[in-house]
């Protein structure tokens, strides 16, 4: 469900690597649940424990001092592969509102906005600063679509009107296509074609 | 002066984006399956609303399904109970709201992307969409065929609709010859190694070119199928005589007066000349060979000819370390456990073809489990009827019930942690075919080849000279 959100401010957790894909983000045999709930200690599960179920210590998210942490910061085209929105509803799970890249895969962007998720692109320089003082504390600005920096540095990134819209007011975007129902009937009437 | 993409896209458009809104664009075709469905149905529930297009909506039952006979609920135990509650779950979804199931008793069954073509559902000039990335798929016959996530799901039961934002346009032009041996599986790891894994982000692929046109509809389908692991929307092929071909006398296409209307239809959706698109790509097929995967996305990709790239940042490290893969040197160096044959990407009839005919008369080497899984139960009786099982049996393979199998691991169809897998199907992401397994994408001619030589082989050693 869409969870409202308007201002996060949270040091980071890094992950440098690229292309991590939605197989990795939660892999496919915990996809078998059929609610939303609890993925959360699913989140990243095959790097995040080792074999023998033990957390591996090399991992971010087993750090110590990451609890309560919000913002994710990822390596290049973060969430490619699979349209699983297990993805994002396992990050939100844990506790993830913020997931910043120089690239965010286009099915796990837009499930990630219709969850209260926020995509943040930066341009490659922000990025390989965030990626390089892991912890950092930032604040995500959505109505404005700013991020901000420690040293007060502010940066736009791109957010499509609508989505900050539903964003920041926690709407679900059925509701609008509802609204829309007028236009949907006539157009099923005065298709040239039928499927 | 139009693309194709821009002219299904405009024949849907129910309400023109503007800044403030996206889009809202009609779905002519809704395909389900069990794993991204539940929670899409229950926010119809909670919200207590009819799918409005049932005639629109078809579902089956893949990901999660055992690949051994499933006549009673403690067969589908195999899979995992809560694999086997899932499957349930759509069972009763589709009964309640009234949604047409191709589930285990159906004649057609079989994966989401292979049925909607062998059924004739998919069709040049649709939307087509589904809670699976895959979907692009269908866009070989001209459809403009996207993955969605599951609350999109819920929106397209609901209305119909969803609300879209218009993608950019990718122009991928081959030119050249296919030299022979090599396939449309290919053609797509090229591809994918050219462009990037992220290379399609934002944009439609329309491919295009001599070569293209020359692949039957199957090879067509692998191409688009693995458009997503380009990073884009979908990727789209213009209808031709080809198309109009393998489609006439599908059961749910047009028929009589409306078949030919719609087949005029059809022709005229092909870009137009002159039309624009954002970006363009050529690649030169003459220059192409089988290629396989040896990293940890389908773009970490070389010819079968070609070493291992010695270069890369730490992830490129990371992935090669993962995949225990010597940098400098072929992958024809590494040993094989497990071979795989199927997939929405290559579980056709003319995969499974290509992969007999590297087999017959040969034996999967010593030590390597060979898996064949058809993509339908329509591909199965074809196989069969084809005597492909045997060729399969003979030489020492597993020939099992259609599904989506080890392309995913979510029916105990996995690859041990440490085993190397040649498989046909489209991700070598680290684990996706079980916990520490380490995936080789590669066509089934090669996967085959491979699995006799037990080391990833040239399947153009395995060929008749003439083929
Ligand atoms: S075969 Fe693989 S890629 Fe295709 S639909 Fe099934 S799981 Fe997805």
């Amino acid at each position: 469900m869409m969870q409202a959100v308007d201002r996060i401010r949270s040091r980071t957790v890094v992950m440098p690597t690229t292309d991590i894909d939605t197989d990795q983000i939660i892999p496919a045999r915990f996809l078998t649940t059929t609610t939303r709930e609890g993925l959360g200690a699913a989140l990243f599960h095959d790097l995040r424990y080792a074999e023998n179920g033990d957390p591996n210590p090399d991992f971010p998210l087993n750090a110590s001092d990451v609890a309560g942490r919000r913002i994710l910061v990822a390596g290049n085209n973060f969430g490619c592969g699979s349209s699983r929105e297990h993805a994002p509803w396992a990050l939100l799970d844990f506790g993830i509102r913020a997931v910043i890249s120089t690239e965010i895969a286009d099915i796990f962007r837009n499930n990630s906005l219709k969850n209260g998720l926020v995509p943040v692109v930066v341009d490659a320089d922000t990025l390989s600063w965030l990626l390089d003082n892991p912890g950092a504390e930032v604040e995500i600005d959505v109505p404005a679509s700013t991020l901000t920096l420690p040293g007060g540095e502010t940066i736009k990134f791109p957010l499509d009107r609508f989505a900050q819209h539903c964003l920041v007011e926690g709407l679900d975007q059925l509701g609008y296509l509802e609204s829309q129902l007028d236009a949907i009937n006539s157009f099923e009437e005065q298709r040239a074609w039928t499927p | 002066m139009s693309t194709l993409f821009e002219k299904v896209w405009n024949d849907h458009v129910v309400v023109p984006e503007t800044v403030d809104a996206p889009g809202v664009l009609y779905i002519d075709l809704h395909l389900i399956h069990e794993v991204t469905s539940p929670q899409a149905f229950s926010a119809l529930r909670d919200r207590n609303l009819p799918v409005r297009r049932p005639d629109l909506t078809l579902a089956t039952i893949d990901h999660s399904s055992p690949t051994t006979p499933v006549s009673t609920f403690k067969d589908l135990l195999v899979a995992g109970e809560s694999a086997a509650n899932q499957i349930r779950q759509l069972e009763e979804n589709c009964e309640t709201f009234g949604v047409e199931l191709l589930g285990f008793d159906a004649e057609e069954r079989g994966i989401v992307h292979v049925i909607g073509p062998e059924l004739g559902a998919t069709q040049p000039g649709k939307t087509i969409v589904c809670g699976d990335s895959h979907t692009s798929t269908h866009g070989a016959f001209g459809a403009l065929a996207f993955g969605i996530g599951t609350t999109e799901v819920g929106h397209v039961l609901a209305t119909q609709c969803l609300l879209q934002r218009r993608p950019k346009t990718l122009a991928i032009d081959l030119d050249g010859t296919l030299p022979p041996g090599v396939s449309a599986k290919d053609i797509i790891l090229a591809i994918i190694g050219r462009i990037g894994v992220d290379g399609g982000t934002g944009h439609v692929i329309e491919y295009r070119g001599q070569p293209i046109q020359s692949l039957d509809m199957e090879g067509r389908m692998t191409i688009c199928n693995m458009s997503i692991e380009a990073g884009a929307r979908a990727g789209m092929i213009a209808p031709d005589d080809v198309t109009i071909e393998d489609l006439s006398g599908r059961p749910r296409v047009p028929k009589g007066a409306e078949w030919n209307a719609a087949v005029t239809r059809w022709r005229a959706l092909g870009s137009d000349d002159d039309a624009v698109f954002d970006r363009q790509v050529t690649i030169d097929a003459a220059s192409l060979e089988p290629m396989v995967t040896f990293g940890t996305h389908p773009g970490m990709v070389v010819g079968i000819s070609e070493p291992v790239p010695d270069h890369g940042d730490a992830s490129f490290r990371k992935a090669l370390e993962y995949m225990q893969v010597s940098p400098g040197k072929p992958m024809t160096e590494n040993d094989v456990d497990v071979v795989f044959i199927g997939s929405c990407t290559n579980g056709r009839l003319s995969d499974l073809e290509q992969a007999a005919s590297v087999l017959r008369g040969r034996k999967v080497a010593d030590g390597v489990r060979m898996l064949v899984v058809p993509g339908s139960r329509r591909v199965k009786r074809e196989a069969e009827a084809r005597g492909l099982d045997r060729v399969f049996a003979e030489a020492g393979a597993e020939w099992r019930e259609p599904g989506c199998s080890m392309c995913i691991g979510m029916n105990g169809d996995t690859a041990a942690r440490g085993q190397l897998s040649v498989s046909t199907s489209n991700r070598n992401f680290e684990g996706r075919q079980g916990a520490g397994a380490r995936t080789v994408l590669a066509s089934p001619a090669t996967a085959a080849a491979s699995a006799i030589r037990g080391r990833i082989a040239d399947p153009r050693e395995y060929m008749d000279s003439n083929t």
